[in-house]
Parts: C-alpha cells; sequence; structure tokens
C-alpha cells in the first residue's frame, strides 16, 4: 500500500509536467489543425534556458529560503519570456508561410524545426547531460509501512501546486477573456473569425507563445525534479505529451490536463510493478490504442468529415 | 484540386507553370490584417530589419552565447558572444537585403526567393527532365555501371556509392508510401530494422546464404508492414504519421531490450557476406580472386556489394515505374488526391493502403537486409527514428512522388554528411533544408510529376497539380 501510494505521488507528478506539455499541443491543434511537431523540442529549450538562468543567478541549494523563491520566480519569468519568444518565432518562420499549402507541408517543417532545434542545442550547449546539483530539498514522509516511508518532497508539491494553479488561471483566461474567446473564435471558424475583426494571425501568434510559456514551466519542472537534462529530453518527453492530449481529446483544455496525469500514472505504475525497459512501449501503445479505437479521446468532441 | 478538371493532356510545362502562377496568390496570398511589412522606403526596411535583428539576439543570445559546461562543484558558463554577434548580424542583413529587394511590394512576398531558384534553376531542370528524361536516365545508368572501372574509383568513392544507393533505394522505398500513396509515414525505419534483423538472425541461427536471405527478409519486413499498416488504416495525415513514429520506436525498444534473440544493445555480429554463387571474396583458395586467376584486392568485394545494391535499387524504380500504371499503382495515387472520391468510385482503400505500406515495407526490408549484409555487423543504435527523418527528407528535398528528385536529394545529403568541419551541424542542416524547402519550394527540388495517364502524349506537369493526399 505505501509503495502504491509513493507511484501515485511520483506518477501525479510526472503528469503534472505532461499536462503542461500537452496543452501546448491541444491549442495549436484545435486552432490551425496542425500537429506541432516541435513542441517538445520547445519544451527542451525551456528547460535549458532556465538551466543558464540558474546558472546565472548562482542558485544552490545553500540558498536563503526568502531570497530562493524570488529566484526561482525570476528564473521561472525569464525561461517564459525567453522560450515564448522561440515559440513565437517557430511559428512565423516555419508555419505561418504554410498556411493554405498542401496538407503535410506544416508537419514536415515541423519535424524540420524539431530536428533544427533539438541540433542547435546540441551543438550550442554539448552533447553531454547537464548535471544540477538539488536545488530544493527537503520534504514530508506522509505515512510508513512495513519500515518503506512514503515520501512527498517540496519539489513535488512545487510542481503540483504550480500545476493547478497555472491550469485555474489558464482556463479563466480561456474562457474569461477577450483573448480567451477570440481564440476560441478561430478554433471554431477561423474564416469568420478573421471577417468579425479578429485578427487571426495574432491569435495564433499569441497560441504558440502561451503554449511555449507553459512548456517553460514544464521545463523547469522537469530540471528540479530530475537534475539533469540533455538536448534529446524532448523527442521523448514531446511523444508523451502528445499521446496525453489524444488521449484526452485533441483540443480539449481539461483533456489535455487529465489525459497528461494519465499517461504520468500509468507510466510510473509500468515502471513500479512491471518491466521498466518497456515504459516508452507502453506509452507508444496507449498512444495507437487510443488513436485507433477512440480517435476522438477521453473528452474530445468527434470530428465530422464533410465532403 | 484542380487537377481533376484539367484533362491532363492539355498542360504542357509552359502551361502548368502559367497555371501554377495563376494559383499563387491564392496560396501565398497573406490575410489582410498580417503583420508583414511593408518595406516600401528604407526606414522602414531598416526598422523591420532591426527587429528580427533583436528577436535573433533574444533567440540566440542565452543559447548560443552561454554554454554550461560542468565543472567541478556544479556548473560553470563560458561565453561566446561573437557566434551571437554573427548569428544577429546575419540577420539584419539578411533581412535588410530581403526587404530591399525580393519583398517590395509589387513582388510577392513569400514566392519571391522560390520564383527565383526555379527561374535561375528548377525550371531548366524541370524542362531538361521531362524533355530529355530518357537520354538521362540511360547516360546516369551507364555511369553508375561503369564507375567501378572509372580510374578514380578508389575504396572511399566505392564505400560512398554504396551509402548513397542503399539511402536512394530506401527513399525510392518509402517515395511509393509518403509519394504515390499520401501516407506520412515517419516509421520507415522499423522496415529496415525488420529487414537487417531477419537477415541476420535466418543466416546465424539456420545457417541460409545472403540470395536465399534477401527475399525473405524482405517478405519478413512486408508482413510487418501490413501489421503494422492494419491497425492505421483509419487515420489520417498527421495522426497516421505520430502513430507510424510510435511503432517505429516500440521495434527499437523491443530489439534494444530482446536480449535471448536480438542480443540487445550489443548487437549481432558476425553476419556472412554475400557470395557469388558460393563463390567467397576472400584471399587465397577458393576465393573470387584465386578462381579467375585475379591478383586478391579487398576492393572486389566492395565492387560486389556496389553492383548488388545497384541492381536492388535499380529493381526497386522499376518496380515502382511498373506498378504506377497498374491499377493498383492507379489506385494509390487516386488515394493520394481523394479518399472519399476513391471510395465512392469502389475502390478498397482498406487494400489499396495495405499494400502501398507492404510494397514500402518489402523495399526497406531488402535495403535492411543488404546494410546487415555490408555492415556484418548490426545494433538497435543504427535504427533511430532519425534515420527515418533523414530518409524522409530525402523525399521530401526530392519533391513527394519524384523518383529523380530522390537522386538528387540524396546525393546533396550525402555531400553536407561527407563535407569535412560541417560534421558537428550536418543534422542542422538537414532540419534547415526541410524547412527552407516547405517554405520556398513545396514540391520540392524537381518539381515536374509525370501523369500515369494522359489522352494523348504524356507530359510532365507542375507539382502543384497533384493532390497532397490526406489517406
Amino acid at each position: 500500500m505505501a509503495y502504491f501510494i509513493q507511484q501515485l505521488i511520483n506518477g501525479l507528478t510526472l503528469g503534472s509536467i505532461y499536462g503542461l506539455i500537452a496543452i501546448g499541443y491541444t491549442m495549436v491543434y484545435g486552432i490551425i489543425g496542425m500537429i506541432n511537431f516541435a513542441h517538445g523540442d520547445i519544451f527542451m529549450v525551456g528547460s535549458f534556458i532556465a538551466l543558464i538562468a540558474i546558472v546565472i543567478l548562482g542558485i544552490s541549494g545553500a540558498t536563503p529560503f526568502l531570497l530562493l523563491v524570488l529566484a526561482l520566480l525570476l528564473v521561472l519569468l525569464i525561461a517564459m519570456t525567453l522560450t515564448s519568444v522561440w515559440g513565437w518565432t517557430v511559428e512565423r518562420v516555419a508555419y505561418r508561410p504554410l498556411r493554405g499549402s498542401f496538407r503535410l507541408a506544416p508537419l514536415i517543417t515541423a519535424i524540420g524545426m524539431s530536428i533544427v532545434l533539438q541540433n542547435l542545442v546540441q551543438v550550442a550547449q554539448g552533447a553531454r547531460v547537464k548535471p544540477l546539483q538539488p536545488i530544493v530539498t527537503g520534504g514530508y514522509a506522509i505515512m510508513e509501512q512495513d519500515g518503506f516511508v512514503v515520501q512527498l518532497s517540496n519539489i513535488q508539491i512545487i510542481i503540483i501546486v504550480a500545476t493547478f494553479v497555472l491550469m485555474v488561471g489558464f482556463t479563466l483566461l480561456i474562457n474569461r477573456t477577450s483573448l480567451g474567446r477570440a481564440q476560441r473564435a478561430c478554433e471554431q471558424d477561423a474564416k469568420m473569425a478573421a471577417l468579425l475583426g479578429i485578427n487571426v494571425d495574432r491569435t495564433i501568434s499569441l497560441t504558440f507563445l502561451m503554449g511555449a510559456a507553459l512548456a517553460a514551466v514544464a521545463g523547469m519542472m522537469f530540471l528540479l525534479f530530475y537534475g539533469v537534462i540533455d538536448f534529446y529530453i524532448g523527442f521523448q518527453a514531446g511523444v508523451k505529451a502528445f499521446t496525453a492530449a489524444v488521449l484526452g481529446g485533441i483540443g480539449s483544455l481539461p483533456g489535455a490536463m487529465l489525459g497528461g496525469l494519465l499517461i504520468g500514472l500509468i507510466e510510473t505504475f509500468w515502471s513500479g510493478y512491471g518491466p521498466i525497459e518497456y515504459k516508452d512501449v507502453a506509452a507508444f501503445s496507449i498512444l495507437a490504442i487510443t488513436l485507433i479505437f477512440l480517435p476522438s479521446g477521453l473528452l474530445g468532441r468527434p470530428e465530422v468529415e464533410k465532403v | 484540386m484542380a487537377s481533376s478538371q484539367e484533362p491532363t493532356s492539355d498542360i504542357t510545362p509552359e502551361g502548368a507553370e502559367i497555371v501554377e502562377e495563376q494559383r499563387r496568390p491564392a496560396y501565398a496570398a497573406e490575410p489582410p490584417q498580417s503583420s508583414h511589412p511593408q518595406p516600401g522606403s528604407l526606414p522602414n526596411a531598416v526598422r523591420d530589419a532591426a527587429v528580427a535583428a533583436a528577436v535573433a539576439l533574444v533567440l540566440a543570445g542565452p543559447i548560443i552565447g552561454l554554454r554550461t559546461e560542468s565543472a567541478i562543484g556544479g556548473l560553470s558558463l563560458t561565453q561566446n558572444w561573437p557566434t551571437v554577434a554573427i548569428i544577429v548580424a546575419v540577420v539584419f542583413f539578411g533581412r535588410l537585403l530581403l526587404n530591399l529587394t525580393l519583398w517590395r511590394p509589387g513582388s510577392q512576398a513569400l514566392s519571391g526567393v522560390g520564383s527565383i531558384i526555379s527561374r535561375a534553376g528548377g525550371k531548366q531542370l524541370a524542362a531538361l527532365a521531362s524533355s530529355n528524361t530518357l537520354y538521362i536516365g540511360i547516360v546516369a545508368l551507364i555511369l553508375a555501371f561503369a564507375l567501378p572501372f572509372l580510374p578514380f574509383a578508389n575504396r572511399y568513392i566505392m564505400d560512398q556509392a554504396i551509402v548513397i544507393l542503399t539511402y536512394i533505394m530506401l527513399g525510392w522505398g518509402l517515395n511509393i508510401v509518403v509519394g504515390l500513396a499520401g501516407l506520412l509515414d515517419l516509421g520507415y525505419v522499423a522496415f529496415y530494422a525488420v529487414g537487417a534483423y531477419s537477415f541476420a538472425l535466418l543466416a546465424q541461427n539456420f545457417e541460409l546464404g545472403f540470395w536465399v536471405c534477401l527475399p525473405m527478409a524482405g517478405i519478413l519486413a512486408a508482413c510487418w508492414g501490413m501489421v503494422l499498416g492494419f491497425p492505421v488504416l483509419r487515420l489520417r495525415g498527421d495522426y497516421l504519421a505520430i502513430v507510424t513514429l510510435a511503432f517505429g520506436e516500440i521495434i527499437r525498444v523491443v530489439l534494444l531490450n530482446w536480449y535471448e534473440v536480438t542480443n540487445g544493445p550489443d548487437g549481432i555480429s558476425g553476419i556472412p557476406r554475400p557470395t557469388l554463387f558460393g563463390i567467397e571474396f576472400t584471399r587465397g583458395e577458393g576465393g573470387f580472386a584465386d578462381i579467375f586467376g585475379l591478383e586478391y584486392s579487398p576492393l572486389q568485394r566492395i565492387i560486389y556489394l556496389y553492383y548488388i545494391i545497384l541492381i536492388l535499387a535499380l529493381v526497386t524504380n522499376f518496380v515502382t515505374l511498373r506498378l504506377r500504371r497498374l491499377p493498383i499503382g492507379r489506385a494509390w495515387e487516386a488515394l493520394r488526391e481523394d479518399e472519399i472520391a476513391c471510395r465512392s468510385l469502389g475502390i478498397n482503400t482498406t487494400n489499396t493502403k495495405l499494400t502501398a505500406f507492404a510494397c514500402g515495407a518489402f523495399f526497406g526490408g531488402l535495403a535492411g537486409s543488404f546494410f546487415a549484409t555490408r555492415q556484418g555487423f548490426i545494433s538497435p543504435e543504427s535504427f533511430t527514428a532519425l534515420e527515418s527523418f533523414i530518409i524522409l527528407a530525402a523525399v521530401v528535398l526530392g519533391g513527394l512522388g519524384s523518383q529523380i528528385g530522390i537522386v538528387v536529394a540524396v546525393i546533396f545529403l550525402n555531400t553536407i554528411f561527407e563535407l569535412r568541419g560541417l560534421q558537428e551541424y550536418r543534422m542542422l542542416i538537414v532540419g534547415l533544408s526541410m524547412v527552407l524547402i516547405m517554405v520556398w519550394r513545396p514540391r520540392g527540388l524537381v518539381s515536374t510529376r509525370t501523369p500515369s495517364v494522359a489522352l494523348k502524349k504524356r507530359r510532365a506537369i507542375s507539382g502543384d497539380l497533384v493532390g497532397e493526399g490526406h489517406g
């Protein structure tokens, strides 16, 4: 039982990170109907920017508490800002010129962009993994059974709480603000939205900005939680987050979060109880099975194809 | 697409260009509220370029300007500002130049560079390719067959030629799936891996030779193509791409972890070399050199391998070209153009998609088998998703559906890969060229296509008249 609860906590942590990335996929798919293949690599770039900011500011585990909180918030702000510029640029350079081109074209540039980002970071930052000393340490032992102590670390609390806050804020943004309204309008019918005076291009750009900012948060959490990043983390995380978006129903924001949590839990329990070397197979199989048997996902609307 | 309304025979290459020009505004025109600059005057152009440079500075500053290095007691930073300065300068002046020349009002913003490229080389290339296909083909064929006997053919050149031909064959195999049937397959390397492992395992466990194993490896890969193709039949375009990518990764992970059969990350070594009717290419008695009374040279085996892959690649090309004229090939292309129309005309889309997957996989398996026998050693490391992307890049750069384009693209990619000093940047260049070709020339380097059905005379048409495929 204790082991189970520990896995549950770990799964929720991982699932939160996947959920934050999955939102980027689901929003972009909702608004322009393409899979932003490079989104996983935007997450990776965000993670690297956070790492660089942490090293510049000289943050370590020994920093006094209040200062540490401020510094981490500053790092988060830097990472979100710079990463969203990356997201914006990718859209501007690689996707916008292709609007109205044949259907496979944006997907092919997205793959190209993913290769570019990965290799750019590899060339600029080196291929070696970057280890970071633990910054947020400590935690609570919440229960003990048969000598197995269930640990809830501070960083896990931060990740789960931050994800929850961001999700609430984000849902409000989409449902209550004029920007959110414009975005939902573009999602339903971009041409009609343009006729009614909505700047469709700007709305799409903002979607990419927001997706990248959330991916940056996920990247920073990933860095703080695992303490090791390299230029290749984006591929695996990207495919899994995409699986999450599909599982939750692509185009649906609560679905992305739900899917993220489910994927995180499935992956953790698979590693905890099953053969750990096949944990990636689990995620990939879920993707295939969902797409084949439940293409509209758990919370998505079924797609109607018109002739 | 408009192609269905016009009889193809009426469209000469020139006609196709006109249609292309007419279609372009609808394509490339940006929405009226676009933020694209109107660089009529110099100040505007400079301002726009400065903005672009500022964005480049923000992007490149942290990631390229500061490099984290592992050091004692944590990470340290090394600074690399000159590179950032160069990048920013290139962006500024490049954008300024474009603003002042191509992007002036009146010249169409997006097609600017593309049309220049097509004016410079594309049109000639296209015209040349369409009018002299036969001659070009024959000359290339003679060259390819004579290559080993040309004076400059040394070990290095022969090795490169073999690599190029392997990728051309893979590209042609993938072209059946992506170019003809319009199904974007990102897991093509899985079939390459299945072919290689089938051959290696069959040869090791049952002591079968290369020529027996070759068709078996191909057939096994084709079966896998069907197995993987079957569940994804209902998926459309981009979903299909992701699922095939996932399948490719699953196969790699299984190869990596199934120690009992595949020997895991250590791979399989000691794979037998191909023989010429039982004659081995070894030194000493009974070897090729001995029997034919030649001086022994390791190059003989390389030349033999070269001819094997050359013939395999030619068979791939020949089969593809013939299949295009059969009902099944026409069904593939019809499927790419419009799946719903296909179904209403009574084409069995399930069978059509499955055969496309199986044919593509078959040639992938043959190429994998050849790879295994050439290397003598295989491990899962050779079959990563990256490999799929390189093959896809070749198909995309060459032009989806264009056989000759793939040859051009593979040679281009191989040149980049072999250039000294670029080793580090080679995948970066591959990625960039994929983006650039899609933005400027979405139909690839060779943008003409030959329709397989024509009323009077068969002529090349513009690639823009070919549907995109959302199968």
